[in-house]
């Protein structure tokens, strides 16, 4: 050990800048469950606030939904706590093949492979399965997750421009010679909420002769007619080579993810994805509480019916108040405010009026777009909705932005 | 999609290929909770009860400990079951913050911050703290998470042989210049059941200026007096400036891990650390059962006691019916074999004879270093350890290794990486 | 020459700007200007590659060696000789 002075300082004032630039991250402590109606405490030390929570993934309202939680009590009853194994030396319960038996039935796909998260997922998929002869072409908005296993990739790595599909046929173009090739994007784009034209990359990589790899991570569950993803509602299904999702959003948000398409691809990610082979299984609780979750969603599309049926109230609200949105029809819909500081304020403002929602700036969204991110849960009802829509109109008409044109915004509070 | 004929060849091609070189993994369906003895679908179809399971990582036998799986289900009732967002979104509980505080009083150190898993934990460490200026001192045999999170780093890697402090400190004589230098290793070594010579690395680094970070995944909760780690177990307590370990093997193996560290360190992480920034929370029913297990193994260190007997009595055993371990120092208990095909073999007939072992061969260890890698649990009761010696006692005759030297066991089955 | 350097020009501006109205002359610096990133300088040196029938070996294909449009069309020269 030599923590040094110096070490300390240089420390120290990476995290000063990072104060001044006014991005540092400060948590909020939730004191219950996730949930339409969460109590908070924030800033810490203060005392409890029962707010609205308009910035969960919890689309379809399972995370504390009581099928669920009476799946998990059982779950711990029968399959235990921990496993205190990776998968293939005495990790992998009935329940994991059961759950990955189950994935693939409601993907559509020929096979589904566990991991402990869709962050291990992303990151341990193209190692797996190419070589330095491939090439890894990805749409510049894809997760970070997906970034850093291209970045522990061999193969080659070029982007295309987000959802340009011209552009991407260009790279395919220009990378025709290599052995494989695999065009890469998520199916809804989590910061604006759109979705990948799932159907046009098809076609693209039927001509060119590419594998499509599609991070259905805020998709599964809810888009689609019966939810099964965007490639449900593309009309593209069986014909995504690779499915990455997870299991911490929409279905249930406790934790793991999953590579799903075709067999040999995942039988690959078996014998050679690093974390899938070194790191632990996911805990028999947690799955337990996930094969109910696929039950429920199999059996009936009324979750994700409400969802959308919430998700067209609110954004119907919004932009009748005045407020400028991202256009789109995901649960996840941006207020765009341009101005980092106005974000954060408009937050703040928002919090005191009850409701929970996260002012987004640069460098999560690029300079000059700075938003309020709300997603939709299937756990609100019309009066939580009411009552944010409320909240909302109140701060925007305090800061004086509605009805404004996003030029309007600029001018007042610079971008 | 153009998954085509052609693609699917390359890729069953590939497969046939790890099949042929005797790498294809399979995994064993189990039926029941983790235990000492579990139930196993083996070969498919097969259903086998009461298998002794001696290759676990649930040192403590805390896995299904009815304590843990009661305040599991009470925290599933008043904190549900997922968070679904990130840390600084809506992802933090005040049970999260709980736990961190915990594993700080714990390890020893300034401040903790949680991950999805160990994994990610040192997938997500090097970037955030080092830059093209720094340089990492690696033991060559650190685990596949600290490898990748080093590749993600731009920092300069530079290797040492395996627990050989003459090379490390070559390697700091030679490496001079940067601007912050940090020594990673593991603090038990998984293959070999070794500790690695963190007391010796803690001075190393006080004489080079550089920074200590150890993963002690195979020793939290276990190793040192009162089973804080390695860093207890060397008496550097609070010499160590960075230490990542999990919560999914000794501490209830559900899943999480966590970093934990000097102050400013952990502030960084909390701000840079892109699993921690774009990764799920961890779930708070997994978070329940994993404070249970800190209340419990502050609180008293009988499990760890217990571990420490069993492991003893385990060596002991197999040592006077004549096989040759490793020279371990933790419930981590290889058992030499050499040949990877008698490794293969000798799990087999321990699984007829109702115990759950596997042979280790290259390339997981090196050419010529087969082993059993047993694993002893505080959950092992004395009959569970007294059946499976009895197995591998018989197994042992079976092959006619017991007593051998080295020499002798590899004139028998003479080196050979094929099955 | 003068050719090249607008080709090169054109194609770090439709590839690369994300904002229509940034100034890019061939001194720009590309790289240390974080305008490519060490990522991105692949897919250009590919399109070098295709474009001009050349092949630059990758440890010629250095930041420093990337860092104008000027420069690389110097390193492009070597490769066409
Ligand atoms: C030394 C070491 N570090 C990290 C890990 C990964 O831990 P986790 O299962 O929490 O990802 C392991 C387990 O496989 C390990 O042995
Ligand atoms: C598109 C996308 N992929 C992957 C992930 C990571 O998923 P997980 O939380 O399971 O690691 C996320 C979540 O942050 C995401 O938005």
């Amino acid at each position: 050990m030599a923590y040094s002075d110096k070490i300390r300082n240089i420390y120290t004032s990476t995290i000063d800048e990072i104060r001044e630039k006014g991005i540092f991250k400060q948590e909020r402590y939730i004191h219950s469950s996730q949930a339409a109606d969460i109590e908070v405490e924030f800033p810490t030390g203060s005392a409890l606030k029962k707010v609205i929570n308009m910035c969960a993934n919890n689309y379809l309202g399972l995370s504390s939904h009581p099928d669920v939680i009476k799946a998990a009590h059982e779950g711990l009853d029968t399959r235990g706590y921990g496993m205190s194994s990776v998968r293939f030396i005495c990790g992998t319960q009935d329940i994991h093949k059961e759950l990955e038996r189950k994935v693939t039935e409601f993907l559509g796909t020929e096979d589904t492979i566990l991991f402990p998260s869709c962050m291990d997922a992303n990151a341990g998929v193209f190692e797996a399965i190419l070589t330095k002869d491939d090439v890894m072409i990805s749409d510049r908005l894809v997760h970070a997750s997906i970034i850093d296993g291209i970045r522990l990739a061999p193969a080659m790595h070029d982007t295309f421009k987000h959802s340009d599909m011209a552009h991407l046929e260009e790279k395919l173009q220009l990378h025709a010679d290599k052995r494989l090739k695999v065009v890469i994007t998520d199916g809804v784009f989590s910061m604006d909420g759109d979705t990948a034209k799932l159907d046009e990359m098809v076609a693209l990589c039927e001509k060119y002769d590419a594998m499509l790899f599609v991070d259905e991570s805020h998709s599964s569950g809810f888009i689609g007619k019966t939810g099964r993803g965007t490639h449900e509602k593309y009309g593209v299904m069986g014909k995504i080579d690779i499915i990455t999702t997870t299991f911490g959003k929409a279905l249930g948000g406790a934790s793991g993810g999953c590579v799903s398409g075709r067999k040999e691809l995942v039988e690959m990610c078996r014998q050679k994805a690093r974390p899938y082979l070194f790191s632990n299984t996911i805990a028999p609780v947690v799955v337990s509480g996930v094969n109910t979750v696929l039950d429920i969603l199999s059996k009936s599309t009324e979750r994700r019916d409400k969802l959308e049926k919430n998700t067209e109230f609110w954004r119907k609200g919004l932009t009748e108040a005045g407020f400028v949105l991202k256009d789109g029809d995901t649960p996840i819909v941006p207020v765009m405010l341009f101005n980092a500081k106005l974000s954060q304020d408009f937050s703040k403002a928002l919090y005191e009026e009850g409701i929970y929602a996260i002012g987004f700036f640069f460098p999560v969204v690029p300079q000059g777009q700075a938003r309020i991110r709300t997603q939709i849960s299937a756990g609100h009802e019309i009066h939580h909705l009411e009552k944010a829509l409320e909240a909302f109109i109140k701060v925007g008409k305090k800061f004086d932005i509605l009805g404004k044109t996003k030029q309007e915004i600029i001018a007042k509070y610079g971008q | 999609m153009a998954f085509d004929r052609e693609m699917k060849k390359f890729y069953t091609d590939q497969l046939e290929q790890i099949r042929e070189g005797n790498l294809y993994k399979q995994e064993r369906k189990i039926l029941s909770a983790q235990y000492a003895d579990i139930d196993v679908e083996h070969p498919k179809g097969v259903r086998s009860e009461g298998i002794i399971n001696i290759c676990s990582n649930n040192y403590l036998g805390m896995s299904n400990h009815p304590e843990v799986i009661i305040a599991a289900r009470d925290i599933l009732t008043t904190r549900g079951y997922g968070m679904s967002s990130v840390r600084f979104i809506c992802g933090t509980q005040d049970i999260h913050v709980e736990l961190e505080n915990k594993m700080s009083l714990y390890l020893g150190m300034d401040d903790t911050i949680l991950y999805s898993s160990a994994f990610d934990a040192n997938l997500g460490v090097f970037e955030a703290l080092l830059d093209e200026d720094c340089a990492i001192f690696t033991d060559a045999l650190n685990h596949a998470s600290i490898i990748d999170g080093t590749r993600l780093c731009k920092a300069k890697k530079i290797r040492y042989a395996n627990n050989d402090m003459d090379d490390l400190q070559l390697k700091l004589e030679e490496e001079r210049d940067y601007r912050i230098k940090l020594i990673v290793t593991d603090g038990v070594f998984s293959m070999d059941g070794t500790v690695a010579k963190v007391d010796k690395i803690c001075e190393l680094a006080k004489m080079y200026k550089a920074l200590v970070m150890v993963d002690d995944s195979h020793a939290t909760g276990f190793m040192g007096k009162t089973g804080r780690g390695t860093h207890e177990l060397m008496n550097v307590m609070g010499e160590v400036d960075i230490i990542s370990t999990t919560f999914g093997k000794a501490l209830g193996g559900a899943s999480g891990g966590c970093i934990s560290g000097r102050q400013e360190i952990i502030d960084i992480l909390r701000q840079r650390s892109r699993p921690y920034l774009f990764s799920n929370s961890i779930s708070p029913v997994v978070v329940g059962g994993v404070l249970k297990v800190m209340e419990m193994i502050m609180h008293s260190s009988e499990r760890k006691e217990k571990l420490d007997r069993n492991t003893q009595f385990w060596k002991n055993g197999l040592q006077e019916a004549g096989f040759i371990l490793t020279s371990t120092q933790s419930p981590i208990v290889p058992v030499m074999l050499f040949n990877a095909k008698l490794s293969q073999d000798f799990s087999k007939t321990l699984y007829e004879e109702g115990v759950y072992a596997i042979g280790f061969f290259y390339p997981v260890v090196p050419k010529g270093k087969a082993r059993i890698r047993t694993q002893i649990s505080a959950a092992h009761e004395k009959h569970h350890l007294e059946k499976a010696l009895d197995a591998f006692i018989k197994t042992g005759k079976k092959y006619g290794i017991l007593g051998k030297s080295r020499e002798e066991i590899i004139e028998m089955y003479p080196i050979s990486d094929k099955l | 020459m003068d050719e090249m350097k607008d080709v090169v020009l054109k194609y770090v501006i439709n590839e690369y700007l994300e904002d229509e109205d940034e100034v890019l002359t061939y001194e720009t610096p590309l790289i240390s200007g974080g305008i490519v990133d060490s990522f991105s300088m692949v897919s250009l040196k590919r399109f070098l590659e295709n474009k001009y029938k050349i092949s630059i070996p990758d440890d010629k294909a250095t930041p420093e060696a990337f860092d104008s449009v000027t420069k690389i069309v110097k390193l492009v020269n070597e490769f066409l000789k």
